[in-house]
């Protein structure tokens, strides 16, 4: 092997291997270090793939590629204890190509499919390797340190995508140990059921798949959610919660995990399941104006290490990591043109992610986390009163219907000031949608 | 019980070892993870044993930190939740190695 390419990446997921793709079909000499046992082996999404940038990238990809199903309807539910309000958009035309550029995917198969494609385009990935450290000269980083015999490689630019767990970002002093009010943690189970019990159950057709999001009791009424995607045939099953929220109510993700799926509402989705696997993973959401340095001489950070994640309702992060890898591509190209690899030489890169939709939304968005984490109100108190007021609404009694509304409405406003919430409300939906 | 009615049975109750039991791992010798004993001692929290996923962190009958690594699933949530937990990769090809993820 020649120990100097034109660009070395750390990580094998998505925003890795696009850039990956990218400049191997420009030609360039690629090597992309992986830890895993092959790529994808490291990682879990909560299971859905927005593909905008992947269709660009690899046209029709979805008639390729291991993708569970295509999301054409969607659910968002609060849950009480025993009770629940949800509504759900079904759009039929999202099963047409190219199916609303969202697919639930399984990451273990899809990692391994997208990585195989850069490796097709001429790219080196190695798998079963831990790069440690960067190599610097002066104030340059020059190559890496991967954990192996005869480990130093070098590059002319080094591309960080490892991951929301970043280590080597924060030991080049290019970003700071996220706080655990940054980050989510999230677990998941993948549950197994057979393709038409889930077609049946969940409304479907051939190759349509649901998103569902619970909020409210589906984690205790804490900051956070649950979620049930459908995949062909297992669904993936979780929750997530500020890693600061789980440690102020000394919760355990695994019994939040296990009180979501044996919650009434969300137990009757599961049965006839058989769990398969369990996984957690961290979420970024560091907000806007603690998004680290993109770049530094020789050395780019895309993806989670960069913490390009929409933690609005939209919850998108693959695309956004793909996003950032080719465009972290284009500057690496435009950087070989003038032979500059200096921080200057490669400001390509933040220029075209502030244009594009990633700072974008980042900008509009990054912030949600830590406005709703103001409005604790909004997963517990309000679930439960709305909820409570509907159950008066639609309880069968003798009373009059007039009466029943009147006691439903002043049961809801002896609990919640009515203003406060529209006020709320208002707020949030500027926040969250 | 026919077909129809096995779909409907409530999911089975997995604790958490067992679902750990179903997870691919390929175990190093070697933990990933350690912890300081003296930095641990203080600590009147002691987070690192709610926070983790796979519940990796325990106490034993002396109050010590023991670290079950070989069931780490790899998140980094213990690392965010506490300052001292010192986080080493673990060796290439090694650790959680999910069939699905």
């Amino acid at each position: 092997m020649t120990d100097k390419f034109d660009c070395i990446i750390i990580g094998a997921g998505p925003s890795g291997i696009s850039c990956a793709y990218k400049l191997a079909k420009a030609g360039l000499s690629v090597i992309v270090f992986e830890r895993g046992e092959y790529p994808g082996s490291k990682n879990v999404s909560g299971g859905v793939l927005y593909s905008t940038v992947l269709n660009k990238l690899i046209p029709e990809f979805w008639k390729d590629a291991p993708v569970e199903r295509h999301v054409a309807k969607r659910r968002y539910s609060i849950l009480s204890k025993d009770s629940e309000m949800a509504v759900e958009f079904c759009f039929d035309k999202f099963n047409e190509p190219p199916y609303n550029n969202s697919f639930t995917v399984l990451r273990s198969k899809f990692d391994q499919w997208f990585a195989k494609k850069a490796e097709d385009a001429g790219a080196f990935v190695l798998t079963e390797t831990v790069v440690d450290d960067f190599i610097w000269k002066g104030d340059k980083v020059i190559g890496v340190k991967a954990r192996r015999e005869g480990g130093d490689v070098y590059a002319d630019v080094v591309v960080c995508a490892e991951g929301a767990n970043s280590l080597l970002a924060e030991k080049a002093g290019l970003k700071k140990k996220s706080t655990d009010h940054q980050m989510i943690s999230a677990a998941k189970e993948v549950i197994s059921l057979p393709r038409e019990v889930i077609e049946d159950r969940f409304n479907l057709s051939g190759d349509e798949g649901v998103v569902m999001e619970f909020f409210g009791d589906a984690v205790q009424g804490m900051i956070g959610s649950g979620f049930i995607y459908t995949n062909k045939d297992s669904l993936s099953v979780g929750i997530g919660c500020p890693i600061s929220v789980m440690r102020e109510n000394n919760m355990r993700p695994n019994d939040l995990l296990d009180a979501f799926k044996s919650h009434p509402i969300v137990k009757k989705f599961l049965r006839g399941g058989k769990t398969e696997e369990l996984s957690a993973k961290m979420i970024p959401e560091p907000g806007y104006k603690n998004l680290p340095k993109f770049a530094a001489n020789g050395l780019l950070i895309v993806g989670d290490s960069a913490g390009f994640v929409n933690p609005s309702l939209y919850r998108e992060g693959s695309n956004m990591a793909m996003a950032s890898g080719i465009m972290a591509a284009e500057a690496i190209l435009e950087a070989k043109e003038s032979r500059d690899f200096s921080e200057a030489g490669l400001a390509g890169y933040a220029k075209r992610l502030n244009d594009s939709f990633v700072m974008k939304d980042l900008k509009r968005y990054g912030d949600a986390p830590e406005k709703v984490s103001a409005m604790p109100q909004l997963f517990k108190e309000y679930p439960d009163a709305i909820l409570e007021m509907a159950k008066g609404y639609f309880t069968v009694s003798d009373l009059s219907k007039e009466e029943m509304q009147q006691l439903a409405k002043n049961n809801f406003k002896d609990k919640i000031s009515v203003w406060k919430f529209l006020w709320d409300m208002y707020k949030a939906k500027g926040t969250i949608l | 019980m026919n077909q129809f009615e096995q779909t409907l049975q409530p999911l089975a109750h997995k604790t958490l070892a067992e679902k750990l039991y179903l997870v691919r791992f390929k175990t190093d010798t070697e933990s990933h993870l350690k912890v300081d004993p003296e930095k641990c001692k203080p600590c009147k929290d002691k987070d690192c044993i709610y926070i983790c996923p796979a519940e990796v962190y325990k106490l034993d009958e002396k109050e010590n930190i023991v670290i079950s690594y070989e069931a780490c699933l790899e998140c980094g949530t213990c690392r965010i939740a506490c300052e001292f937990i010192e986080w080493r990769n673990p060796k290439g090809g090694y650790g959680v190695c999910y069939r699905y993820g």
